[in-house]
């Protein structure tokens, strides 16, 4: 099936438009490589609050902002001047996007210019109709508590604001690497990470497949799943490939090692294949996929290009619904309604947290600015965030339960140990003293 | 077949002693015990090293009793580990039937075999064992071995066992360090079983626990496959630790006191009965009432089988422990243990013995042995499996961890 078959097809409707925003030093340098490598055919558009910085960009279309407040010269990793930035420059910035369907962020969390902008930016960005996902990594340990702070935050304003944010971690690329590994080519991996989950994207939405996955596809796995967004991809040829790409697949650290497609509860896989791709296979790649992502609804999609005799490619995007979206996801009008949006027109995004509805309310999307946020809002915000402290602590290993220094019942020998709890009860106190049985 | 007359040694880093059972092996593969040795550990709570060096101390001064008594020079061993980290769970691999004529092939139970063994763990966790259980054909429940049969559909049941992989370094690191070799690691709950029961018991149904100084381990075979293996880091220790507490004598006396008059079970017999404990090393003389000690040793215990009855319950074990408990372990030597296990589980228990091994017999009586004497039991299995391999390939510890053994 060729590319020019499927062509008219599409001037019919309307040709999806993308663009790729680079924000911020990591972003620049993201969208650099994704330029020499074979991603030309996307517009691109720079975006740094740093003249110097923004002059290395191997893009035509460059945006220096909060010129007023930084003359140029960085934010110096302050996440509120970044954002303050971009809030004077809301409507330069719809600008920008408008007419676009579907926009990428890339760029790095915790420093200044990406952790402050990139929310308000994807709020813009929203407000004119597009979908917005968002490729952002985190920084190393050893960059700090501070900068992985700032990015957790960032990353949790981003994930409010944008349809979709898939996080790499620039600790889990670590995994990836051996000690010999140079600063340079450890960067090229996290880059080339994030042009593949550009480069995969755009692929799956336009070149047309067998079975097609298609924009409102990608809208089904990302709208209202914000919380946790994984992406992967793998290629093998060959004998045996269905299994090689399927074992790549599973041991890629972006997956934590499956766990997370394990989690997850909606599952976006494209398929690439030559035309000797054969139903087993198909089957077997499915067969496992599934098999891992048991809860998980499965959306799947091939494609056949003649270049690819030979070749398996797979491109998994999963998701994890945040407790937010669960409401929302009851509400049978939202995936029209997204994929209306999305493609062509603008639409109302509901929310059961605010006052019904209503059909005559013309706003386009109700997205509130950060700083006066309605009470509803607040309530909802704070709720999240006790959500996600609760989930981080399900992690953490049984024995770590914190005890208060107050029990007057030495535990001998055993009081430097690793206490053993069994079901909230430390067993390393007599058990005559945990029954209360009186011995006199 | 075998290099030399074959020497097997396996060692078990205990919370109170550190064990080594030095066995030789015939030609027709049959075990011999011809050398124990044993030392007092100091270096282990709860079944984990604490203090490296004194622990390296401890084996070496067992190994080398080991090597007196059996006159060989030990220079590999086989290892027991155990630790609260340890967890068993049953996983379950499935695989297609590719072939035309739906014939089931060695690369067929081959591929569901690696199926099975894909599994979620964090990261810093270690698989020890994955011990092949049952296959299923098309649905079809305990096929043993499905090669040569006929379905669409293989599966297979495997039972995991896993720990944390820096504490599973420890002892074999320390090991190490005294130039002797490991050759292999074994979970000592499951050598324990291998030790005591025998196919037969297997096949019936059994509960091997092995209640050592610090951990507690426990292993459930039925129908001739491991159902259910656990950790509980509680053990003799915890006996003494509640006595020096609930009597108020110090740790050592404690332990004493626990070895002369400890029991599973109150008698309403002693009920008045005092210890007078003569007065010595500067401790004051004391009279100790008899019932208010066994009661703390009993509530231990019972909590002890209390909880693996429970989890057992859970996993709806309880019914099928038709050949009863087997106890082993120091504290299985505890007066009345046997009653204390019989009432818990409502079955009949027995302290195991190793009787499926012949040598010196003063090991083989001792409760406490069957760990190691398991140990070995497992290294003859290994070995006779890897002297094909040997002669070409180096025994790195990635090797010697995370392999299948067959079903035993």
């Amino acid at each position: 099936m060729s590319n020019e078959i499927k062509l008219p097809d599409w001037e019919n409707t309307r040709k999806l438009s993308a663009k790729v925003i680079g924000l911020g030093g990591a972003g620049i340098n993201a969208v650099n490589h994704m330029i020499r490598s074979d991603l030309r055919e996307l517009p691109f558009l720079a975006m740094h609050t740093n003249a110097r910085a923004l002059a290395q960009a191997a893009v035509s279309d460059q945006v220096l902002f909060g010129l007023e407040l930084m003359r140029g010269l960085g934010t110096g990793g302050d996440p509120d001047l970044g954002r303050a930035a971009a809030s004077e420059e809301t409507e330069k910035l719809k600008e920008l996007i408008s007419g676009t369907d579907l926009l990428f962020i890339v760029g790095g969390l915790g420093g200044g210019t990406t952790t402050g902008a990139a929310p308000v930016l994807a709020r813009a960005a929203k407000e004119t109709g597009a979908l917005v996902l968002a490729l952002v990594t985190l920084p190393f340990e050893f960059e700090g508590v501070r900068r992985q702070r700032q990015a957790q935050a960032g990353l949790h304003d981003l994930r409010l604001a944008a349809d979709g944010v898939i996080c790499l971690p620039h600790q889990k690329v670590v995994k990836l690497i051996d000690k010999n590994t140079s600063l340079l080519e450890t960067f090229a991996i996290t880059n080339e990470m994030l042009a593949q989950g550009v480069r995969g994207i755009w692929q799956m939405l336009t070149r047309h497949g067998l079975i097609n996955v298609d924009f409102s596809d990608l809208c089904t796995v990302l709208r209202g799943r914000q919380a946790e967004s994984c992406f992967a991809t793998a290629e093998a040829r060959g004998e045996g490939r269905a299994r090689e790409v399927t074992d790549k697949l599973l041991a890629s650290p972006l997956l934590e090692e499956g766990q997370m497609l394990a989690e997850a509860d909606a599952v976006l896989v494209s398929l690439i294949g030559g035309p000797d791709l054969t139903m087993s296979d198909v089957n077997r790649v499915m067969e496992q996929i599934n098999r891992q992502a048991e809860k998980a609804q499965v959306i799947m999609g091939a494609a056949i290009l003649p270049e690819c005799e030979g070749l398996i490619g797979v491109t998994l995007v999963a998701a994890r619904r945040s407790g937010r979206a669960k409401a929302n996801a009851d509400d049978s009008n939202e995936r029209e309604n997204l994929a209306e949006s999305a493609g062509l027109s603008v639409s109302e995004m509901e929310n059961p947290f605010f006052s019904s509805p209503s059909q005559t309310r013309p706003s386009p999307r109700y997205l509130p600015p950060p700083p006066d946020l309605t009470q509803e809002r607040k309530e909802q915000l704070f709720a999240d965030q006790g959500r996600y402290r609760s989930r981080k602590q399900k992690n953490v290993s049984r024995w770590r339960q914190g005890q208060l220094p107050l029990e007057i019942v030495s535990k001998g020998r055993f009081e430097q140990s690793e206490p053993t709890l069994h079901e909230g009860e430390d067993l390393d106190v007599p058990t005559y003293i945990r029954r209360g049985v009186a011995l006199n | 077949m075998f290099k030399s007359p074959s020497i097997l040694v396996g060692l078990e880093v205990g919370t109170s002693k550190v064990c080594v059972v030095v066995s030789e092996i015939s030609d027709m593969g049959a075990l011999n015990i011809i050398g124990v040795g044993q030392a007092k550990s100091r270096g282990v709570r709860k079944g984990e090293i604490v203090d490296a060096t004194v622990a390296s101390e401890d084996i070496r001064n067992a190994i080398v009793e080991a090597e007196q008594m059996a006159n060989v020079e030990i220079r590999s061993v086989f290892l027991a580990v155990t630790g609260a980290h340890m967890r068993g769970f049953n996983n379950r691999g499935f695989h297609p039937v590719a072939s035309h004529d739906r014939e089931i092939s060695d690369d067929d139970v081959q591929d569901v075999i690696k199926n099975a063994k894909a599994i979620n763990l964090p990261a810093e966790n270690h698989v020890v064992h994955v011990i092949r259980q049952h296959f299923l054909v098309d649905g079809q429940a305990g096929i043993v071995n499905p090669v040569g049969m006929f379905g669409a559909r293989v599966e297979v049941d495997v039972h995991v066992l896993h720990g944390n992989y820096n504490r599973l370094q420890n002892p074999i690191r320390a090991v190490k360090g005294l130039q002797v070799e490991v050759e292999g690691v074994v979970f000592s709950g499951l050598a324990s079983a291998l030790s005591l029961l025998s196919s037969h018991q297997k096949e019936l149904g059994a509960l091997v626990i092995d209640i050592g100084g610090g951990t507690t381990e426990y292993v459930v075979y039925s129908g001739g496959i491991i159902k259910y293996t656990g950790v509980l880091a509680v053990g003799g220790d915890h006996v003494s630790n509640d006595l020096a507490y609930g009597v108020k004598v110090p740790l050592g006396r404690a332990e004493q006191l626990k070895i002369e008059h400890g029991s599973a079970v109150v008698d309403s017999s002693i009920r008045g009965q005092t210890i007078q404990m003569a007065s010595g090393l500067g401790l004051p003389e004391q009279a100790i009432n008899l019932e208010h000690l066994r009661r703390i040793v009993s509530l231990r215990l019972e909590e002890i089988f209390a909880l693996i009855a429970s989890e057992l319950e859970a996993a709806g074990l309880l019914d099928y422990l038709r050949c009863g408990v087997y106890l082993c372990g120091g504290v299985s030597r505890t007066r009345d243990i046997v009653k204390l296990a019989e009432r818990v589980f409502g079955t009949p228990a027995s302290i195991g013995n190793s009787s499926s091994i012949s040598g010196v017999k003063s090991a083989l009586d001792q409760p406490e042995f069957a760990s190691p004497i398991g140990v070995v039991k497992f290294g003859s299995f290994e070995s006779k499996k890897r002297s094909d391999e040997r002669k070409t390939l180096g025994h790195g510890f990635k090797q010697t961890l995370g392999y299948i053994f067959r079903r035993s």
